[in-house]
């Protein structure tokens, strides 16, 4: 019997999370993310795990640190206003080093925006939501399959960096249905929380980093007595104004993130080998890309596609490296254009670089993007 | 003298930053002298506190401790809980910290009935940000941000907690001292969301405005206007004046705690030997 099921990228998230280790849900009810809540739901307490429907957004923000802090793997869900509403406590994820998930399925905004219909205008907002300076880790598939690899590769970055990671949906991958086969749970590899790497006797400390610049935090309730705030800190976690600590704080909650970034930098090329141009794309647009360099390849045209998995950090590597060979580079998204303004700047005007935006609630028609590469080939808009 | 309580304290992050008179320390010992008189165990005991002056003594708690966000310590004590029931949770919140910003969360708490034990800090006013009017500011009463006078009603959180269904509300002050450790106590023993008012004194911002900015005549208020329910219960209305306050146990209702009432879940979805 074929283990195939049809199933959505909402779906496929959950099931990712789970076989990742994720035991505790907090959420709030938002479209198009909804169905990663009822599929946590009705699937969390049949392995043991918890779920728990949350008065607001804020709430489920922070209900997901307090269950990670607790020592369960812990995901939250959300759509445009409440991806908003979430910021303040993503950002204290970070500064506290709380391992934790956060589904963005896009919609259309700003505000109440199209709440129905897809959009991709949240790639900035992920990275820059919060206040102050941090780092970030933001993933996007584009398949339903890729719903399922990308939540599992979510959960184990927020627990090998102890960082907010941003699984950055689309409500076309989110409501996609598609026919997928998903790996068996020996298949699957996961990041096991952090353990101390000594007694308190021994003068632990909670956020004394490791090797990779992350610390070994203690879970509560092993008995270490640790202290946890927003506050910067040093590596007992009090607060400390101190502008030595401050700045080194802030230095290593980039550095644990840089020094790891070729390995968490995911891209894939298609068609690239003798590529002349190039188009970038992510997510649900990067379906509709692909076929429109499908249909340019048969014309005659030599264009490939780079598809970004791994959105923050950038690929800068990657867009540089195909800045130096290609001619021209088309960046396609579903958004007024913010992903280009990173190409651009890796790009450095070593190619040019056009941006095919859209806007106005609909996905990527192929022939929107085919006739962006046809401008591009002929040397940019007039 | 006994000093047993020292041993829940971080000797190494004291003194505390608290003004001269403040009420805080009063009420974070009691906290302390209640967890010692239940015998929780240090260990398997978390404090959560939101930001204020009165969140800053999960700092000086020698517990797993969590200084969350504005408001926000409810949401992340629900989590803590729920993950891990085995823990006591205790929450401590001020007047602002747990009626504005975290209003919403202190009645969903409530109604969710997490066995949680949440100590209000009320000093009816914002301390740390240097006096501002919280939602229990007395109305008439000054803040920097009512310079003429407070117009705002203000609210009374024990019958707000009641009526969204905490299963466990007491209001006592930081001048009675062991009456306010029984209250936390009370609120260890029930298995739901306990909510404790503890009334305490901000000489610096709040006294300061009103005509008492010394300590002592703050407490000698507390002792002169503080009633127990059962006298409270038996005042003619004529005698409830303004200034008077009752304190004491008002509610206590056994309730499946949202814990015990999710492993249900997990029995009925099958996950109970997962």
């Amino acid at each position: 019997m074929s283990k195939a099921r049809l199933m959505q990228g909402n779906e496929a998230c959950v099931e990712g999370a789970l076989a990742a280790g994720v035991r505790f849900f907090g959420g709030y009810p938002i479209t198009p993310s909804t169905e990663v809540a009822e599929g946590m739901a009705k699937l969390l307490p049949t392995v043991g795990g918890k779920f728990v429907q949350m008065e607001d957004e804020i709430a489920s923000m922070g209900v997901v640190l307090g269950a990670s802090l607790a020592g369960k793997k812990a995901v939250t869900a959300s759509s445009g206003p409440g991806i908003s509403l979430k910021q303040e406590l993503i950002g204290y994820a970070a500064a506290a080093e709380i391992p934790v998930v956060i589904v963005n399925v896009q919609r259309v905004g700003p505000s109440t925006g199209q709440p129905t219909a897809p959009s991709q205008g949240d790639v900035m907002q992920a990275r820059w939501g919060t206040h102050g300076d941090h780092p970030m880790i933001a993933l996007s598939p584009w398949s339903v399959r890729e719903a399922f690899d990308t939540a599992v590769m979510a959960v184990n970055y927020s627990e090998r960096f102890r960082t907010p990671v941003i699984l950055l949906m689309d409500e076309i991958v989110g409501h996609l249905r598609e026919k997928v086969e998903l790996p068996e749970a020996s298949a699957i590899e996961i990041y096991p929380r952090r353990k101390p790497s000594c007694t308190r006797a021994e003068g632990y400390e909670p956020f004394t980093p490791d090797k990779d610049l992350v610390p070994n935090t203690a879970n509560f309730g092993e008995g270490y007595h640790i202290h946890v705030t927003g506050l910067i800190h040093d590596d007992t976690g009090f607060p400390i104004g101190s502008p030595k600590i401050t700045r080194e704080v802030t230095k290593r909650l980039h550095d644990k993130i840089e020094i790891a970034r070729d390995e968490i930098t995911h891209v894939e090329e298609y068609f690239m080998d003798d590529a002349e141009y190039a188009v970038i794309a992510f997510g649900g647009t990067a379906r509709t890309a692909y076929e429109a360099v499908a249909n340019a390849r048969k014309k005659g045209v030599k264009v490939g596609m780079v598809r970004l998995i791994t959105i923050w950090p950038f690929a800068d590597k990657a867009v540089k490296k195909i800045a130096e060979k290609v001619k021209g580079i088309l960046v396609a998204e579903l958004n007024y254009g913010q992903l280009v303004g990173e190409v651009e700047r890796v790009v450095a005007g070593k190619c040019p670089v056009e941006l095919c935006a859209k806007y106005d609630m609909t996905i990527f028609e192929p022939a929107e993007i085919e006739a962006g590469i046809d401008e591009l080939v002929a040397g940019g808009k007039a | 003298m006994e000093r047993s309580f020292e041993k829940y304290f971080r000797q190494n992050r004291l003194p505390h930053l608290w003004c001269p008179g403040c009420g805080n320390g009063i009420v974070m010992k009691a906290i302390v002298q209640a967890i010692e008189k239940k015998g929780l165990d240090q260990d398997k005991t978390v404090i959560v506190s939101g930001i204020g002056c009165s969140s800053r003594a999960s700092g000086y708690m020698d517990f797993d401790t969590l200084h969350t966000a504005h408001g926000r310590a409810i949401p992340f004590a629900t989590g803590i809980k729920l993950a891990n029931p085995e823990l006591n949770v205790i929450v401590i919140t001020g007047d602002g910290d747990c009626t504005a910003i975290g209003g919403n969360h202190f009645i969903h708490g409530c109604r969710r009935n997490v066995d949680l034990t949440v100590v209000l800090f009320n000093n009816s006013i914002y301390g740390m940000t240097g006096g501002q009017a919280s939602p229990m500011t007395p109305t008439h009463k000054k803040a920097t941000t009512a310079p003429y006078g407070a117009i705002d009603r203000n609210f009374d959180a024990c019958r707000l907690a009641e009526a969204a269904g905490a299963t466990y509300v007491a209001r006592s002050t930081a001048f009675h001292v062991q009456h306010l450790t029984d209250m936390i106590a009370g609120g260890i023993d029930n298995k739901g969301f306990s909510f404790v008012e503890a009334i305490c004194q901000c000489p610096t911002s709040f006294g300061r405005k009103n005509k008492m900015a010394d300590p002592a005549k703050m407490m000698m208020w507390m002792r002169d206007n503080a009633v127990m329910k059962a006298a409270w219960d038996k005042l003619p209305d004529d005698k409830k004046t303004e200034e008077k306050f009752p304190i004491g146990l008002f509610y206590n209702e056994s309730e499946t705690d949202y814990a015990t009432a999710y492993n249900e879940v997990i029995q009925i979805a099958g996950g109970a030997d997962k």
